[in-house]
């Protein structure tokens, strides 16, 4: 982005299902000494025990930004209240959205792209998830909110999880990969975590996407590798138990590590509508490229969760970034290539009913003759 | 030549008017000040002051805040709380006849009678304007996909009138014939509420956040490109098919604040860049009256004469201009 010396306020969105921790992670983060001042937009006071004098409560108001696209929603509420804090733009640095357990990220997220006001008070900074170690592959069958909070996210806090088995919790996070392998996943118990691993991420700022995380595109490659087709050869046969929900599996495989990679069925019926796919090609011919994923975003923006890619364009000495929710697609040159850098191309995919084979395809025919 | 007496501000300029001969401000930090009264600040608000519009006597203003008290502030520096709604952000604001005065937080708003007595009125979607009609107890209240218009004191069911979309500000033209509102959108929407015509006024490259109506309904004056746009509003079917005129056009800075003039065809103009100029209606001529600087101009108002123009901005600059002949 080219807002230059960038004075906006970072913004954290803080989703995850009723009871998985919200309110103790808010808690934890007013409580700390850190010296920031935050404004703290919730859906309800409840059980916040910290007075902040910018606490502010705010119904959400999703609503459609342009002829009633779904892609387009935005939260109306959040647009007038980073207007109203704009009055005090002195009495705080940071922004905390808490959204309700069943909240949809996604309008959060776009409105901080696509209103132009918010968009130069305010940036997105992360969207952290807190998922209930015991109860969310329940959640995961019963909803699809769950899932797009995790397929959302780029940091999650494994919570609660002195409340499960070391099994149990092996399961719980192959599941949470398998909907999104990019997040940077802590384990917590009531929430307790280094701030600075939640807040201040940076993970919408183009320059950072691969910075944050150098292993972010590599593990995305490796789980790929590791999806399991019709033909594979995997035993898939981990003992298909159906007694309720004490999953005590025996992960003891023969040939295979399961790691927090891992993308088998681990007994679980696989409900997960949300995949990502990454790909990764040479140089790229930039207008075949623009054309495409224009057009991809346009026509399957509602099944794209996110996306983030890092490409080489031919004849182009500078790396560039791209991202976007649903149909937002933003892009920037980032940096020159650096010598001993391998110039490539790479992009992920998170989404929900995405054909995987023709993104494949799509994005091999942007490659520069 | 205009002679600028200049003010600080701790804090971005919610507000600008004239009680009487004393200029008021109203700070985002809480406080209102004054220029040429007796007290120069007064506090208000604890947790920030989200709004402020003057009585329709022009005696006080009235301002909400992020403590959840609607107050009445007077050119003496006094301060009556008219209401609290503990918890609650007061963040809209309005004010009637017979000192009434409208506030809303979220899915509720409520009228504060002269007597005290608050009426209540819940919308299923946030309510995201306020404004009285100009003649009887009527609450107009924009809202997403449209506007309701309530009975303060009679019984009735409210009006609703439909266009797609989020509307926001919304005001009456003086005449009572118009309705219109600003939309999340690059536009504004009208109705004519003889017979609920719809009006579309379109081509904005950004929001419109300030309208101001000239004397003697001719026009709307609005803010949301690089110029004021205003709406003829002279002829029976309002702007429909007419060109608006552009006044103050510049090629480096959006119009932020616009406030028409009381009794003369001309326009007070605040932009992005902290500039403000005059501008008159029939020429076009321009008299900058203010050079940029101190963040964009966030409130503008005229005396009731219209001798002295009252600015404020963002970044907490304010100042009466005096317009000599």
């Amino acid at each position: 982005m080219s807002e230059a010396a960038d004075s906006r306020i970072p913004v954290t969105v803080l989703t995850g299902y009723l009871g998985a921790g919200k309110t103790t992670l808010l808690n934890r983060i007013l409580s700390e000494n850190h010296g920031t001042r935050y404004a703290v937009i919730v859906n309800e006071f409840g059980e916040i025990g910290i007075d902040n004098d910018l606490l502010v409560e705010s119904d959400e108001e999703v609503y459609e930004m342009n002829n009633g696209c779904i892609c387009c929603t935005v939260r109306g509420d959040l647009i007038r209240t980073v207007e109203n804090l704009m009055k005090r733009k002195g009495a705080f640095d940071a922004i905390i959205v808490e959204t309700t357990g069943v909240a949809d990220p996604a309008p959060v997220a776009q409105t901080f792209f696509m209103d132009d006001d918010v968009r130069a008070a305010a940036k997105l900074d992360a969207v952290v998830a807190v998922v209930d170690a015991r109860h969310v592959q329940q959640r995961l069958k019963d909803t699809e909110e769950a899932e797009d909070q995790i397929a959302f996210s780029d940091v999650i806090l494994l919570n609660k999880t002195d409340l499960v088995s070391a099994e149990e919790l092996a399961g719980v996070e192959a599941a949470i990969r398998k909907i999104n392998p990019y997040a940077k996943i802590h384990h917590t118990e009531r929430c307790q975590i280094a701030i600075n691993d939640v807040l201040d991420r940076g993970a919408f700022e183009l320059e950072r996407i691969l910075d944050l995380d150098p292993e972010f595109l590599k593990k995305a490659e490796h789980a790929h590798d590791h999806e399991c087709g019709p033909d594979c050869d995997h035993d898939h046969d981990h003992g298909h138990h159906h007694h309720g929900h004490d999953h005590k599996h025996d992960h003891s495989h023969p040939d295979h590590e399961c790691g927090p990679d891992c993308d088998h069925d681990h007994g679980q019926e696989d409900t997960h509508s949300v995949k990502s796919f990454s790909f990764t090609a040479g140089d790229l011919n930039a207008n075949v490229f623009f054309d495409w994923i224009n057009q991809v975003t346009q026509i399957q923006g509602p099944n794209i969760l996110r996306m983030k890619g890092i490409l080489s364009f031919k004849d182009d000495p500078q790396r560039y970034v791209v991202q976007g929710i649903h149909m937002i697609v933003e892009g920037d040159h980032q940096r020159d290539w650096k010598e001993d850098e391998k110039r490539e191309s790479r992009i992920v995919f998170i989404g929900r009913e995405l054909d995987g084979a023709a993104l494949k395809t799509a994005f091999e025919a942007c490659v520069a003759e | 030549m205009p002679v600028i007496a200049p003010l600080d501000i701790d804090g971005f300029v919610v507000e600008a008017s004239f009680l009487g001969d004393v200029a008021a401000f109203a700070s985002g930090e809480g406080s209102v000040f004054f220029a040429g009264g007796p007290e120069t600040q007064t506090p208000v608000h604890k947790n920030g002051l989200l709004c402020a519009t003057p009585t329709q006597d022009g005696k006080a203003l009235v301002t909400g805040g992020g403590d959840g008290r609607i107050c009445k502030i007077s050119a003496d520096g006094s301060v009556e709380e008219l209401a609290v709604q503990p918890r609650k952000w007061i963040d809209i604001i309005a004010t009637g006849p017979q000192d009434s005065v409208a506030f809303a937080s979220g899915r509720t708003a409520w009228v504060r009678l002269k007597t005290g007595e608050l009426k209540e009125f819940q919308l299923q979607r946030a309510f995201a304007g306020l404004t009285f009609a100009p003649k009887g107890m009527r609450l107009a209240a924009a809202r997403y996909d449209g506007v309701t218009l309530f009975w303060v004191n009679a019984a009735g069911d409210p009006q609703e009138l439909s266009w797609k979309g989020a509307h926001s500000g919304i005001c009456y033209s003086p005449d009572g014939k118009y309705l219109v509102t600003t939309m999340q959108e690059n536009a504004l929407h009208g109705w004519r509420l003889a017979d609920s015509q719809d009006m579309r006024m379109t081509g904005y490259p950004g929001k419109v956040k300030s309208v101001s109506w000239s004397v003697k309904n001719k026009y709307l004056a609005t803010s949301g490109a690089q110029a004021a746009i205003l709406w003829p509003f002279m002829g029976k079917s309002g702007p429909m098919g007419q060109a608006p005129l552009e006044l103050g056009v510049r090629a480096d800075s959006m119009v932020s604040v616009v406030s028409c003039h009381p009794t003369e065809d001309m326009l007070a103009i605040g932009y992005q860049d902290g500039m403000v100029m005059a501008v008159r209606f029939h020429d076009n001529a321009e008299v900058v009256l203010r050079r940029p600087g101190a963040g964009p101009v966030s409130a503008l108002a005229w005396d009731k004469k219209g001798n002295r123009l009252a600015f404020g901005t963002e970044e907490g600059a304010a100042g009466v201009i005096t317009l000599v002949d």
